[in-house]
């Protein structure tokens, strides 16, 4: 076993025991990334000097172990790029709340990962830099838009990442490499530094290797701050307390809506062999109805465009980023948006503007809006009965690249079993369920009650240490 | 559901998006794709639903009036494009 396999429960356990110290797993992650990265591409930026000067004097429950932050998070000094030519040169003056939470707690940055440009996308092809590779099969998307962060970790290049999920971006690369992801309920974490995509939906949460892994950057980045006032001001709980508890008697919902055909047949089989695992651990399976989901996707793409279209309007070459040049203010403007961004930033732009436009409002924002109050009903109702839903984290495994590109909506349409919970704004986490014949990684998703993480926490964990897809490592 | 050229480059105009003729053409052709898959969403009955603009129940956060520390003025402006005298500096708005 390599030290850059570890997770970071693992590292501390070796550090604890005088086996290994946090300088050792930073030489074997950088030298690890040294060796694979040139085909992963998970890192927009290395700060490989960074790295080892804060973890000279780290002190901290992970002090000197490396978490790589996906480039949509401000890290004081260091470039932040949202994988965007718009941002390619910004260095951020200030330091998210996440980030600071994380230094102070001791953690190591190794470097920054990359994404779909501002988030936007399920693939990583919409990086304006590279597209980001599977660590289990380099012809394949890692998913997205976290895709750098869940490459990072199955990769071995870090111990742990973190992502930011708007309808997804957490949950559906985590599965498709193969490792844990978790979306936090909606207000557990602080977006301060976020460079906003969608602000109703967005929310960071960790990559991980394991659950357990997941339950200590929770317990490092939870609750209320000031800087944000969409944070919710409720007490955090240790979420490193619940695991190991059994799931006897634990209520699981299983959403009809979500075993539709058109899914892959071998991620419908591993994904019914875990709830029957679920089961034979003492959970009890109970038929949930989520009537609302066929809405789910169409009713995202208006909300999450509409409020993309406002949050990218500050990106005008006037204040910070890209500027073209222009013979008045207005040319300025459209030339520096024109060349800035990319090609689905701008067709969610258009898609936004459309949306919001004088005499459309009604029609879509607001038919959204009330669209969305029926799909968190849904949730609502469901977990009257249950303590918590399974269903796929996604539809298919990895895809090749330039499966999609050519069509944006089938593109969207592999975020179909995450995007509700960004609706309803409930917390749901991915966790390995098994591999196609073909050797790809396919993730469960269990979805939790709002700011009820320690459940769908105690769920994973159990499922995850009665099996062994969670110590499975891509050959590269 | 169709959204025409006219329409794409009056929508453009009013994101300050500067398209080539053959990105009119491309987002016509999506954005009406797009625009008629989320036709769907007319098939529900949403009379006397209440709107969902977020999840929290949040209202109104304030926070007390006082004054705090600001970022260093050379910090903020070291990432901006052109500057004179610690302002933001950009083409003439007014003839």
């Amino acid at each position: 076993m390599e030290l850059y396999e570890l997770g970071l429960a693992g590292a501390l356990s070796l550090i604890k025991e005088k086996k290994a110290s946090a300088r050792e797993v930073l030489d074997s992650v950088f030298t690890r990334i040294r060796n694979v990265d040139g085909r992963v591409k998970a890192y927009v930026s290395l700060t490989e000097e960074l790295a080892y000067k804060m973890a000279e004097n780290a002190a901290g429950p992970i002090a000197g172990l490396p978490v790589a932050i996906k480039d949509n998070m401000c890290t004081k000094g260091v470039r932040t790029t949202c994988s965007s030519k718009i941002l390619e040169n910004f260095t951020p003056p200030y330091e998210s709340t996440v980030t600071e939470r994380l230094f102070k707690a001791g953690c190591s940055l190794p470097g920054k990962t990359n994404l779909d440009e501002f988030a936007m996308g399920s693939s990583t092809e919409n990086s304006a830099f590279f597209t980001t590779k599977n660590p289990w099969d380099l012809e394949r998307i890692p998913g997205g838009s976290s895709g750098g962060s869940a490459a990072a970790v199955a990769a071995g290049e870090c111990l742990a990442a973190l992502g930011s999920d708007t309808g997804g971006s957490i949950r559906q690369p985590a599965s498709l490499c193969g490792v844990v992801g978790l979306k936090p309920t909606y207000g557990r974490v602080s977006r301060y530094g976020l460079v906003a995509f969608a602000s109703s939906l967005d929310q960071i949460g960790p990559i991980t290797k394991t659950v357990e892994d997941a339950a200590i950057i929770m317990n490092i980045i939870s609750g209320h701050d000031p800087l944000d006032s969409t944070s919710a001001p409720i007490p955090v709980p240790d979420f490193t307390a619940v695991l190991g508890k059994d799931i006897k008697g634990l209520k699981v919902g299983i959403p009809k809506e979500y075993f539709v055909e058109g899914m892959d047949k071998e991620v419908e089989k591993s994904v019914r062999d875990a709830i029957a695992h679920l089961e034979n651990l003492g959970a009890v399976p109970v038929e949930v109805g989520l009537p609302h989901t066929p809405y789910a996707v169409a009713d995202y793409y208006i909300l999450a465009t509409s409020e993309a279209s406002s949050n990218l309007a500050r990106f005008d070459g006037v204040k910070y980023g890209f500027r073209a040049e222009g013979k008045d203010l207005m040319e300025m403007y459209m030339e520096t948006k024109a060349r800035g961004f990319g090609a689905e930033v701008k067709r969610r732009i258009m898609l936004g503007t459309y949306a919001l436009s004088s005499g459309y409002y009604e029609a879509y924002y607001g038919k959204g809006q009330k669209v969305r109050t029926l799909i968190k009903r849904d949730f609502e109702e469901a977990f009257k009965k249950v303590d918590v839903i399974a269903t796929p984290t996604s539809p298919t495994p990895a895809f090749k690249i330039g499966e999609k590109t050519a069509d944006p909506l089938q593109m969207y349409l592999s975020d179909i079993f995450t995007i509700s919970i960004n609706l309803a704004g409930i917390p749901a986490i991915s966790i390995p369920c098994g591999f196609t014949s073909g050797g790809l990684p396919i993730g469960l998703q269990i979805i939790g009650k709002h700011f009820d993480e320690e459940t769908i926490l105690k769920a994973a964990h159990a499922y995850e240490q009665s099996t062994n897809w969670h110590t499975m490592r891509p050959a590269l | 559901m169709s959204i025409d050229i006219k329409e794409v480059t009056h929508i453009a105009k009013l994101a300050r998006l500067s398209l080539t003729g053959a990105e009119l053409e491309l987002y016509s052709t999506q954005l009406s794709g797009i625009l008629g898959y989320v036709e769907k969403l007319k098939e529900l009955d949403t009379g006397g639903i209440e709107p969902t603009s977020h999840v929290l129940d949040l209202k109104n956060v304030m926070r007390e009036d006082r004054v705090r520390p600001s970022l260093p003025e050379d910090e903020v402006l070291a990432n901006a494009p052109d500057r004179k005298d610690g302002f933001y500096r950009v083409p003439r708005i007014i003839e």
